[in-house]
């Protein structure tokens, strides 16, 4: 898989080296922003509240 | 042979990328839900404060909640117990995006003095965790609670853990359904044990003295601070 994305990344290796790095950024902003605080809403975690 | 190779690598990644989102998950949860919280908290705190300033504010007019007020500052609550500065914003709600910004109001539960239970909640771990150590907390405690002109001194009765179905510990006579309020309460509700919510931890208390915020801080918060 990610020599997969690697083979298909354009450019040279420093050009490629970027991608991969914004790559790797934005798919944990997307983690944190988005899938992570939607997986604590259904997990049930940490809870506090009486009958919620 | 180059074909399963290539699958069992597959697989392989797979499995690693799995363990690393789930490491990520714990570094948001231990880390990142706090940073954001006590920049939520610290926000709520100061317009809380700007307002309370504000001249144009009427002076002693009556706090009055509506779902429009969900995740707005309304109070602070000090426990001197949990720490010699502890202060955290009281927020209208417990929704999950209210608990973030701070110690949650139960909705149409009494308010800071008034009879009946003013009961909130807090998170025990996690985004903020305001009540991390409310287990410490014993019978005689004193818990502050501030409003824009009063301070409101509660003093504990007792804690108890709960099932997460037992709404009654926040009925406005804890435990005793229709019967018409006649004491000042404050619960305050967290989950039990802390990194999971199988339970709930409970700390009643009731009114002791109250004092006008003129008349200076009340006798609970100067001796701890001392």
């Amino acid at each position: 898989m990610y020599a997969w994305i690697w083979r298909h990344l354009p450019g040279p290796v420093v050009v490629r080296l970027l991608m991969s790095l914004l790559l790797i950024v934005l798919i944990v902003l997307g983690l944190f922003t988005e899938v992570f605080p939607w997986a604590e809403r259904v997990l049930p975690f940490l809870q506090v509240t009486v009958n919620q | 042979m180059r074909g399963v190779r290539a699958v069992v690598r597959g697989i392989g990644e797979l499995f690693i990328t799995a363990g690393l989102v789930l490491l990520l998950f714990c570094a948001y949860q231990l880390v990142w839900t706090n940073v954001e919280a006590n920049r939520e908290q610290s926000q709520v705190s100061k317009s809380l404060s700007q307002r309370w300033s504000d001249p144009q504010a009427q002076a002693g007019s009556q706090l009055h909640l509506t779902t429009a007020d969900f995740g707005k500052g309304f109070a602070f609550i000090h426990i001197p117990r949990l720490g010699k500065n502890f202060t955290k914003p009281i927020v209208e709600g417990v929704r999950k995006s209210d608990l973030a910004r701070g110690v949650g109001h139960y909705p149409k539960t009494a308010l800071p003095g008034e009879v009946g239970n003013f009961a909130v909640a807090g998170h025990r771990a996690t985004h903020g965790e305001p009540f991390r150590n409310l287990n410490q907390m014993r019978k005689g405690d004193k818990v502050v609670v501030e409003t824009k002109d009063t301070w409101f001194t509660y003093i504990v009765d007792r804690t108890l853990i709960v099932n997460p179905s037992d709404v009654w510990v926040i009925d406005p006579v804890p435990g005793k359904k229709n019967v018409a309020p006649t004491q000042k309460l404050l619960t305050l509700t967290t989950c039990n044990p802390r990194w999971a919510s199988t339970q709930r931890l409970i700390v009643f208390t009731h009114l002791l003295t109250q004092q006008p915020k003129t008349a200076g801080p009340p006798a609970a918060l100067i001796t701890a601070a001392g």
